[in-house]
């Protein structure tokens, strides 16, 4: 099968990869840009583990192709620190202690950040449907949900001042 | 150099802060390498060729067709795995899992691999090997399993535990009979009994990272394998042995953990990645599909449970007994009898009897899963005693409570308890709020105990001091759950040094003794230990090289709050010397700094968890949520709370899904209908609401600081406590888990 | 002193639950135990538990065992 050359931008810088028609984005993240944050949990779109931005639009991966981003901006977990800094979200995540194997965690972070964007103050409840299609199996999600929400607290903060 | 391990209720500086973990960063930014992210030169993608039958035999697998293939550069079949194992029959049935030998035995079994220079002539090289079975009757199901009419697993098995011995083949590899007294006697004297058939479906762990290594091993029989497991060196030996390998020459490197929960105790497909590397002479990457994750990993067993329990009008239990059959997949297990020995673990009996069977089934080799088999025995009994409260017109709390077992109680699997949180954790949830909290219309609140052994095992544990005075915490226990930061706040405390200054690392194979798997909730436990005894050992050094410095005895110099100090007046001029001074001279005073330390941490003391639930049942649609849960549990001491009550909340979340929604669900012709997530559904975030967590902290008498392992015990109580809710608030009693919304339906139905 | 034993580990026993043995650490007893019912020798190769006033030893042979207590001997446990 011959490959499709594929012009896109990940995390704001511009990349050219060649990959078979049928590859999967999640594929070309992982093994083409050695983007390895953005985890395979399941392959078929149940566990969010993949997610990325596909301009500014959430997306499991590994439900694009490889070849569908041509001319698009990906935004991955590796994108979230900007100029060395950790993002809030990222912070947070670690104060409350909301990852303990961290395998769910960049996509939750992708999630949660694409969440904030839309919504700078969503509620519990809507923090919960937001991230459902997010799986993690190691924390009850409690203090996900909880980093969630004071990172939100912080952004909101930063954006005042 | 052997240390005191008895507990010695000192005051703490450090331990019990929420320090955030030393790996925090590298998991929040995507660094972090787990099982999947490794990569080599010259790497082959490794598939595997699995069983489409639940029992058949393999008459022939004719792989020319795809050996054939442009970019194919090894294909393994059993043929190509010789029996190592020197007549041992664990270690057979570990290789007959990773690679059937002329029968595949459940549906995923594997039957041959493929490594292709990538994923998409691998896969085309599967679809080129033909496998001629012919198909055998299976049967799947525990009960009917164990009839004599039953399609036998495997010939050669006969029941152990029964006498006189029997000569025939049974799919009941093993009886168990645990307890004590005559419950005969004891249930003659009760006013009432209560006598219930439970049953419990096959859940898988459902970590979110599936199996993955990179494999290499050379002609010379040298080879490195990095793996996502909960125990490297268990793995090395396990692939050594089965593949006649060196241990020293298999270097095995743990990734980050992707989570394991008992299900990455064992290997699976690893062997067969070192035979493709070894076949081919190429690094060979092998990353299961959920598909196979749920196929032909190691899930928990089917139960099917008989518990009987009579009492007292006064509320004491006089007797209970329990039949408890459990499903061990293709091969032989022990849970059976494991939900034997805990079953009846939170009471005190004077008259108790449980049996456990062990049944083979065509379904995968069934792996160990957060307190394995503990869960299942306690939804029959949990749910007894609360019918038995309700009998008597007691409060289930009270009941309980009236009957906990405490210290001096001879345990149900035999030895008398020492300190034990049974009670109190009780008592707590009497009187948490909780409890007080007053329950709307189709609402229901239950309550249920659990109970986990606990162990700790062999673990060794290096410790280097740097010229700087930071500290490098080599540990070979797995990071499960964030036992890195544990073990630095430990280290941290007994050097009196600062959090931050020490770092810890997961040691490869090559740069440790042999650490027993995470698993057992000894992570914290026993490496906690080993890094108190190698600080210990480590202070010990640089009270000598203090004691050069200063031309004193060694014996006039005390550790204190991370400096040494010289004792006496005659030293009153000698200004104390801190780690870092010591460090900053140790080139001249005798070369680095170390300890070390290598202890079999055992007596882990047992743990107790009470479980309180509130649920709402639809009774239109039999769907239920989850509205307010609580988990009362004895850690012994709690060294980082935040991780303690993330385990707490974890396993009460496993819990949940278990109770609600999860469970294997078998075809007539014995193949699984839902291997992924998609209809295997585990809880989502928006299925569960906060979890309140309490932390009680009865020490352990075996370690210094008091620890008792916290990582399973929380899986226990949920299934039973979630069974009471759910049959508080529709009034009919629910015997069958999952409780799925068709279930409950039926069980509103059959009560109408 | 006596160890007291459960489960499928009474078979190898002739069915006896509590066994005479001596010694001053657990592997002392064990040898003990074994010299009486060699049978029980394959359980303790494939691994076994073994009690002491309630604590669970799994691998420590060289455990003392206090004056008057309590050793029971159990299978060998597997955790998640």
């Amino acid at each position: 099968m011959s490959g499709v050359t594929v012009s896109a931008k990940v995390n704001g810088d511009a990349v050219q990869y060649v990959c078979p028609p049928n590859e999967s984005l999640m594929d070309v993240l992982r093994n083409r840009l050695n983007l390895t944050g953005v985890k395979e949990g399941c392959g078929t779109g149940d566990c969010g583990a993949c997610s990325v931005t596909l301009d500014d639009r959430l997306v499991c991966s590994c439900l694009v192709l490889g070849a569908e981003a041509e001319g698009r901006s990906i935004g991955t977990v590796e994108g979230i620190s900007q100029d060395g800094e950790l993002h809030p979200l990222q912070t947070a995540f670690i104060d409350h202690a909301a990852l303990q194997c961290g395998i769910c965690t960049p996509g939750f972070l992708v999630a949660a950040k694409s969440l904030l964007g839309r919504n700078p103050n969503p509620s519990e409840e809507e923090i919960r449907y937001a991230l459902a299609g997010n799986l993690c199996r190691c924390t009850g999600y409690d203090k996900i949900v909880r980093a969630v929400q004071s990172a939100a607290k912080v952004m909101r903060k930063q954006k005042k001042s | 150099m052997p240390y005191e391990t008895d507990y010695t209720n000192q005051k703490f500086s450090v331990i019990g802060n929420r320090v955030n973990r030393p790996d925090g960063v590298d998991k929040v930014t995507g660094r972090a390498r787990y099982g999947a992210d490794a990569s080599a030169a010259g790497q082959l993608v490794g598939k595997i060729l699995r069983s489409p039958h639940a029992h058949a035999l393999i008459k022939k697998i004719d792989t020319s067709k795809a050996e054939k293939l442009p970019g194919v550069k090894a294909i393994v079949t059993g043929d190509d795995f010789p029996d190592f194992t020197g007549g041992n029959r664990s270690l057979m049935d570990t290789l007959e899992n990773c690679m059937a030998r002329g029968r595949a035995l459940y549906d995923g079994h594997a039957v041959a691999a493929v490594a292709a220079v990538d994923a998409q002539t691998a896969n085309e090289a599967l679809k080129l090997i033909k496998v001629t079975y012919k198909k055998l009757p299976h049967v799947t199901d525990v009960d009917e399993a164990m009839k004599p009419s039953a399609p036998v697993v495997h010939d050669w098995i006969r029941t152990a535990g029964i006498e006189p011995a029997p000569t025939t083949a049974s799919n009941i590899s093993q009886r168990n009979e645990f307890g004590h007294g005559d419950i005969d006697v004891g249930f003659a004297e009760a006013d009432v009994i209560i006598e219930k058939t439970f049953k419990t479906e096959q859940t898988h762990q459902g970590y979110i990272e599936p199996h993955a290594c990179l494999a290499t091993l050379g002609p010379d029989g040298s080879g490195e394998l990095w793996v996502t497991t909960q125990g490297h060196f268990t793995f090395r030996n396990m692939c050594a042995s089965l593949l006649g390998l060196d241990v020293a020459k298999l270097k095995v490197t743990s990734s980050e953990i992707g989570g394991g929960f008992g299900g990455k105790t064992h290997v699976w497909m690893e062997p067969v990645a070192l035979q493709l590397a070894r076949k081919s002479n190429r690094p060979v990457k092998l990353v299961m599909t959920r598909e196979e994750v749920f196929k032909a990993t190691g899930p928990t067993s089917s139960t099917s449970v008989d518990v009987k329990i009579g009492a007292k009008k006064n509320g004491r239990i006089t007797a209970a007994s329990a039949e408890l059959r459990y499903q061990s997949g293709a091969f032989p297990g022990m849970w059976g009898m494991l939900g034997a020995m805990t079953s009846f673990a939170c009471y005190d009996l004077k008259h108790v009897k449980s049996v456990g069977y062990d049944v083979l089934c065509n379904r995968p080799k069934v792996a160990a899963y957060r307190a394995p088999s503990a869960p299942m025995a306690a939804f029959g009994v949990e749910s007894v005693i609360d019918l038995l409260a309700a009998e008597l017109k007691m409060d289930p709390v009270e009941f309980r409570i009236k009957n906990a077992a405490k210290k001096g109680t001879r345990a149900s699997y035999g030895p008398i308890y020492g300190p034990i949180g049974i009670g109190p954790t009780l008592e707590a949830v009497k009187n948490h709020p909780h409890m007080k909290k007053r329950l709307g219309k189709n609402q229901g609140r239950g309550v249920a105990c659990g109970f986990w052994f606990n162990f700790g095992g062999q673990t060794c544990t290096d410790l280097n001091i740097g010229i700087d005075g930071s500290v490098n915490l080599t540990v070979g226990t797995v990071d499960v759950g964030g036992s890195r930061a544990s073990l630095a706040l430990i280290a941290a405390e007994e050097l009196g040094v600062d959090y931050d200054q020490v770092r810890v690392t997961i040691g490869d194979t090559s740069s440790l003794g042999h650490n027993d798997t995470t698993e057992g909730s000894r992570g914290t436990f026993s490496s906690g230990m080993a890094t108190i005894f190698a600080a210990r050992n480590a202070i010990d050094v640089m009270k000598q090289r203090a004691a050069d410095t200063w031309g004193i005895p060694v014996e006039q110099v005390v550790w204190e709050e991370g400096v040494a100090r010289a004792k006496g007046r005659q030293n009153s001029n000698l200004p104390p010397l801190s780690l870092k001074e010591i460090a900053a001279k140790s080139p001249r005073t005798g070369g680095p700094i170390a300890g070390h330390n290598e202890v079999v941490a055992d007596g882990a003391g047992v743990s107790f968890a009470s479980h309180i639930c509130d649920v709402e049942v639809d009774p239109e649609t039999g769907s239920t949520r989850v509205i307010r849960y609580t988990v009362v549990q004895d850690a012994g001491k709690a060294i980082h709370p935040d991780y303690v009550e993330g385990q707490f909340q974890g396993g009460a979340a496993q819990g949940i899904g278990w109770a609600l929604n999860e469970e294997y669900i078998y075809g007539e012709d014995g193949t699984l209908q839902n291997a992924g997530f998609l209809d295997y559904r585990i809880p989502v975030c928006s299925d569960l609401p906060f979890i309140d967590t309490e932390i009680l902290e009865i020490p352990n008498p075996n370690h210094p600081y008091g620890v008792r392992g916290v990582g399973e015990t929380s899986i226990v109580p949920p299934l039973a406590a979630i069974g009471n809710a759910v049959s508080n608030a529709v009034g009919v009693r629910m015997t069958h888990v999952p409780m799925s919304p068709p279930r409950i339906l039926k069980a509103i139905e059959d009560a109408q | 002193m006596q160890i007291r034993l459960s489960g499928i580990l009474c078979q190898a026993t002739g069915g006896a639950s509590t066994v005479e043995v001596s010694g001053a650490t657990i592997g002392d007893i064990l040898t003990s135990l074994v010299q009486k019912h060699p049978a029980i020798q394959e359980h303790l190769d494939d691994g076994v538990a073994v009690a002491v006033n309630g604590e669970i030893y799994r691998d420590r042979r060289d455990q003392v065992i206090p004056e008057g207590s309590e050793v029971f001997l159990l299978p060998r446990i597997e955790g998640g």
